[in-house]
């Protein structure tokens, strides 16, 4: 059986440059792309050549006041042989779009609408981007580290509203901030902060 | 002085009779045959459908008919977390049931928005709808819905149909005129 550290090598002989080495954590494989133009190309030589024929799932990030602000997650999957890997790829955020990679899996269809209506990332070449979770008409994206926990008031007459929740200064609150996750916690505040 | 005589009652002639006003018959009627919507929504409508399975049944309460057309029912138990884009259902559901209708808020999400203090959930469905008893737990017990269910049961054997009936008829009056 050909080995995952074989495939990204052939990965990685075809696309060259835009193939960072990969980086293993904890028996996981994570290959960067740094051009996320090229996405569709990479997805679709891993699903043709490589036999990753499965797209488990397609979540986004956001590195709210680092750039790029968005990195886009790919995790593929090979139903044949178990190998899983991820590809990530940066998107800065004058741009927040990137080519859909809906031609090569078809289930990215979801994937996409859902990273569109939580991140307000667009996918190019989409067929039908719209909001799936929320509602048409909503004007935020609510999973941008700027966007308060507690939601921000709307009124689409007819078809809902928000208000934004009561949530008394905490005690659940993690504040946006580039810091990292222990950083960000509520529990390192004290009551004064 | 003998009542009896005075309505003319007489056991051996006109067999068992029991004497009531208008309203206290019809509210007992109302209140024993509450025919719930089930709005379930999340988990707390589990322990609705146990609360309509044998070990709790609710129909000992007269309620086991639950009625998935709004049309057909009288009291919607709101089971589970509201959101805000379920609530315009929610409230399309309420405005389609027949008076006399009646809400419960089962459950801390149902009541408040529960643990859910985020954008996306309402605050308590009492927000979109008036609600008549609240239920607390996360979820609730059954019996705490049987509860609530008693509870409401004493709320409407309490209400004076007759004049409701009355006053209702005279906003048409009004209306037609």
């Amino acid at each position: 059986m050909v080995t995952l550290s074989e495939q990204i090598a052939k990965l990685k002989d075809k696309f060259g440059a835009l193939i960072s080495d990969p980086v293993e954590y904890r028996g996981e494989v994570t290959v960067t792309l740094t051009d996320c133009q090229e996405v569709v190309a990479v997805c679709g030589f891993a699903k043709r050549q490589l036999g990753f024929d499965y797209l488990i799932d397609i979540s986004s990030i956001d590195n709210y006041g680092s750039d790029p602000r968005w990195t886009l997650v790919y995790h593929l999957r090979s139903m044949a042989t178990g190998q899983e890997w991820r590809l990530i790829t940066h998107v800065s955020e004058e741009k927040s779009e990137l080519p859909s990679v809906l031609p090569v899996w078809r289930t990215a269809n979801w994937h996409e609408r859902e990273v569109y209506d939580m991140m307000g990332i667009r996918f190019t070449g989409h067929p039908d981007l719209r909001r799936i979770l929320m509602w048409e008409g909503y004007s935020y994206y609510p999973l941008r580290k700027d966007f308060p926990l507690a939601g921000k008031p709307t009124d689409l007459p007819g078809i809902a509203f928000t208000k934004p929740a009561p949530l008394e200064g905490g005690p659940f609150v993690t504040l946006p901030s580039p810091a990292g996750a222990i950083n960000r916690e509520p529990r390192v505040r004290t009551v004064e902060d | 002085m003998h009542t009896q005589s005075e309505v003319g009652y007489n056991t051996k002639i006109e067999g068992d009779v029991v004497l009531t006003t208008v309203d206290a018959a019809l509210s007992w009627f109302r209140a024993n045959s509450v025919w719930p919507m089930p709005m379930g929504l999340a988990c707390c409508a589990i322990e609705l459908m146990a609360v309509g399975a044998s070990r709790f049944d609710i129909s000992r309460f007269g309620s086991e008919v639950m009625r998935f057309s709004p049309r057909q029912a009288d009291c919607m138990i709101v089971a589970g977390t509201v959101t805000y884009k379920a609530a315009g259902f929610l409230k399309r559901i309420y405005d389609q049931m027949p008076e006399p209708k009646w809400v419960i808020a089962m459950g801390a999400c149902a009541s408040t928005g529960g643990m859910y203090r985020s954008y996306a959930v309402l605050q308590g469905v009492d927000n979109v709808v008036p609600v008549d008893v609240y239920v607390s737990g996360c979820p609730p017990r059954p019996e705490a819905l049987l509860d609530a269910l008693m509870k409401l049961q004493k709320k409407i054997s309490r209400e004076p149909v007759v004049e409701k009936m009355k006053l209702m008829n005279l906003n048409k009056s009004e209306v037609a005129v």
